[in-house]
């Protein structure tokens, strides 16, 4: 049993914590809110230049790792600093899946992905698909050497800015069927594809996909015609990590906020981090996000496991650290008082990334009821 | 013991629910359950109604145009209102200023602001929190230094809701460091036009700028705009804290707020069935239900006990808390219900008068900001940690 970094982590871990503190820097926010795609390029060329996007895929992939703990630093650090970089969305769903799928050909984009020079995003939920991830009634009808397209997808993160997106659309089987899914690769500005863009309240952007008759060749099929169920749930798993990963390291910046303010406000005369009141409550604080960091820990121990080993983990850890998240995002702004209801304040930007994290990969009552199947039913 | 409202409490309601049907315009209803911002507009339409019918400030006295209503009476008023997503009443000079101006202004005062506040001449805004001074009130520093007939008043006051819209603010101001904190406070009337004054902005987490902070570079304010004492103003904003707290509990809107829940669960679909037919789900629906259906009679109880004269102490302390919490609650399942659509970020959509499509369904887009903003209902009027330190000292003593 050993719980330590590795010395390649600790070197990624500290490289990462040092540049993210100083790239997110106080005036970077302001910056990054009012660019175009809700996001700094800038910054997401530095971190493919230092090798982040290369950690989250193995070296057989062309990355370096790709392992549970490597996802797992990863994405913490980048919680840390409230970043919105879309990493998840262009490596560990769009990279994954075609690293999964993809032929020779497709998999030159796994290159360019870690290269930083191309983004993905992954349309897979729909409208009232909510979070059920074999809900597809998208679509995909072959006609003679071609396949054609209908369907909405529902708030894919990064579609603006990703050349490609990854479509998921039913070839056979009925609506909730895991068999009869496909995947396709489609160039975001093909004909039939609109786009819809909205920024989010967590930060970073999405768009609303709409498919009318988008007709794609046969080499645009990732994998298996029918048979993407599999691969979707994998890099589900691995998405999952990698956002509570992520909540994590928001958690532990809120709670060191939060703990500075309680020494530093004064109120009646003394620091409020004099009444006993609030020390207990950010005693509770401290000890649910410890239970969360283990469980963060215990799913990216069991992210190469077989898939049924692998989902309970996913849901206990995603359940877990949505309710954590909640307390956390509330205790930290009623600890603040009105000042951590500011967008001006570091803190409203990193409790409301937090809580947003609840509406993404499914929520706590979704992975309550599957961990019940999955474990104690 | 008797849970049901007399022959004339009930004739009351039916009053009350009959001008609702007739005058409350259909475009406030549509923008408060969309989850649309009111405008200045909105408001002072709803107000000038309420002001023909002599309802705009039923717990007024008659002598100055209420109708001295009883505490059940204004339960009953702000529950129908609330049900029927009427809009707020603004409550700065018709439940703060207004009543303490009745006990404590001079004939004068009482004369010249009561019936503009009646008539919508005026929107007080209210000049109570500072950066140093949020829940230690008595800890204000913006001062106020006599000078002939005037005071020079200097400093910085925060947290001023919808001061954007406010022609007028009564402010705390310190004339006195001599005793303790409490003994030099004052009590002033303020023109926001006066030179001096700047009002900015502050944009809350849900992207909407509901509140400011207003500066004070000396301002010269006349002498009789003083209430009361001078250095006794502590004791008059205490009076206007026990105002401010009636209808604490708010539980019409945690009524409105459950059904608008149990609305959008219906209409969710999850795993092929709709949300509230999901066990998980409809158990928290139904957790917070329950406790509100036992708060409604906490609030009933202490309701009865002041319309019988004995005023409400640290009882509105507990309801505050535990009104607080419940409306949380509700904010926070309504968020949670509406799934992924919980996401977009939606301020535009939720603009009044906005033609913007949300991006979801139109119940999803407010959502996400109505749950950040409420945070605030733990945190203003005192506290919940305030108001625990209240029934501490006050029922146990301790």
């Amino acid at each position: 049993m050993n719980f330590d970094l590795t010395d390649e982590r600790q070197m990624l871990q500290d490289g990462l914590r040092r540049y993210l503190a100083d790239a997110y820097n106080a005036g970077a926010r302001k910056s990054i809110d009012e660019a175009e795609v809700g996001f700094s390029e800038d910054i997401w060329n530095s971190l493919a230049d230092m090798g982040v996007i290369g950690a989250l895929f193995s070296e057989e992939e062309g990355g370096f790792s790709g392992e549970g703990f490597d996802i797992a630093l990863v994405f913490e650090e980048m919680g840390r600093v409230g970043a919105q970089d879309p990493l998840i969305d262009t490596a560990v769903l769009g990279g994954g899946l075609i690293s999964i799928l993809g032929n020779g050909g497709q998999k030159d984009l796994v290159e360019a992905i870690i290269t930083g020079s191309q983004h993905l995003a992954f349309a897979h939920g729909e409208p009232t698909s909510r979070f059920d991830l074999s809900n597809v009634s998208t679509t995909a009808k072959q006609s003679d050497e071609m396949y054609v397209l209908n369907g909405r997808k529902a708030v894919v993160v990064n579609a603006p800015s990703s050349s490609h997106i990854i479509i998921s659309a039913r070839t056979s089987g009925d609506t909730t069927d895991t068999s009869g899914i496909s995947l396709f690769l489609v160039k975001s500005d093909a004909d039939g594809v609109t786009r819809r863009s909205y920024p989010l309240v967590g930060g970073g952007h999405a768009a609303e996909v709409t498919l009318s008759d988008v007709a794609v060749q046969k080499d645009a099929l990732l994998g298996v015609e029918g048979e993407a169920f599999d691969a979707i749930s994998a890099v589900n798993a691995k998405a999952t990590l990698a956002i509570c990963a992520e909540a994590l390291g928001l958690m532990e910046s809120i709670k060191t906020l939060t703990n500075e303010y309680l020494k530093t406000r004064k109120q009646f005369g003394v620091p409020i981090g004099k009444f006993q009141a609030l020390q207990h409550r950010l005693a509770d604080v401290l000890i649910e996000i410890e239970q969360a960091r283990s469980a963060v820990i215990n799913l990216a121990g069991h992210l190469d496991a077989e898939a049924s080993v692998r989902d309970v983990h996913v849901s206990a850890t995603k359940n877990l650290i949505g309710l954590t998240a909640r307390l956390v995002a509330e205790e930290g702004i009623q600890m603040h008082g009105g000042i951590g209801m500011t967008m001006e304040y570091d803190l409203g930007h990193l409790a409301k990334r937090l809580t947003m994290i609840d509406h993404r990969f499914g929520d706590t009552d979704y992975h309550m009821e599957r961990f019940i199947e999955l474990a104690v039913a | 013991m008797d849970l049901n409202y007399t022959e004339a409490e009930l004739t009351f309601r039916d009053e009350v629910r009959a001008f609702i049907k007739a005058k409350l315009p259909n475009h406030l209803v549509d923008r408060s359950k969309q989850g649309k911002s009111l405008t200045k507009e909105d408001f002072e339409e709803w107000h000038a109604i309420l002001n023909a019918q002599g309802w705009l400030a039923p717990n007024w006295p008659k002598e100055f145009g209420g109708k001295a209503w009883n505490a059940v009476e204004r339960h009953i008023f702000e529950d129908e209102m609330t049900k029927a997503n009427a809009p707020r009443v603004v409550p700065f000079g018709l439940s703060m200023l207004g009543p303490v101006l009745q006990a404590f202004g001079t004939k004068e005062q009482q004369d010249y602001y009561l019936p503009r506040i009646l008539n919508g001449d005026d929107w007080w805004c209210q000049g109570y929190s500072e950066p140093g001074a949020g829940s230690d009130l008595a800890s204000v520093r913006t001062s106020a230094v006599r000078e002939g007939d005037f005071f020079i008043v200097n400093g910085q006051k925060t947290w001023t809701t919808l001061g954007q819209y406010a022609n007028k603010i009564f402010c705390l101001v310190r004339t006195s460091k001599e005793s303790k904190p409490q003994k030099g406070i004052s009590f002033l009337l303020i023109d926001m036009d006066t030179p001096g004054i700047e009002v900015r902005p502050i944009v809350l987490i849900d992207g909407t700028p509901e509140v400011n902070e207003v500066f004070f570079d000396n301002v010269k304010v006349p002498v009789r705009n003083l209430v009361g004492e001078e250095n006794k103003g502590w004791t008059y904003a205490k009076y206007l804290l026990t105002h401010e707290r009636t209808n604490i509990a708010g539980v019409g809107f945690a009524n409105a707020g459950l059904e608008n829940l149990k609305r959008i669960a219906r209409l969710e679909q999850s795993s092929g069935k709709p949300l509230i037919a999901n066990p998980y789900f409809a158990s928290r629906i139904a957790r917070v239900e329950m406790d509100l259906m036992a708060m409604s009679t906490t609030n009933l109880r202490v309701v009865s006990s002041a319309a019988a004269g004995h005023a409400p102490g640290a009882e509105s302390s507990m309801l505050k808390i535990k009104g607080t919490v419940i409306r949380q609650e509700i904010n926070a399942l309504t968020r949670t219900a509406v799934g992924p659509y919980a996401m977009p970020f939606a301020s535009e959509a939720l603009e009044e008068g906005s033609n913007v499509e949300p991006v979801g369904p139109n119940y999803a887009a407010p959502a996400t900001a109505q749950y950040l903003n409420n945070r605030k209902l733990s945190i203003f009027g005192g506290s919940n940690e305030i108001q625990r330190g209240i029934i501490t000292k006050a029922i146990l003593e301790l």
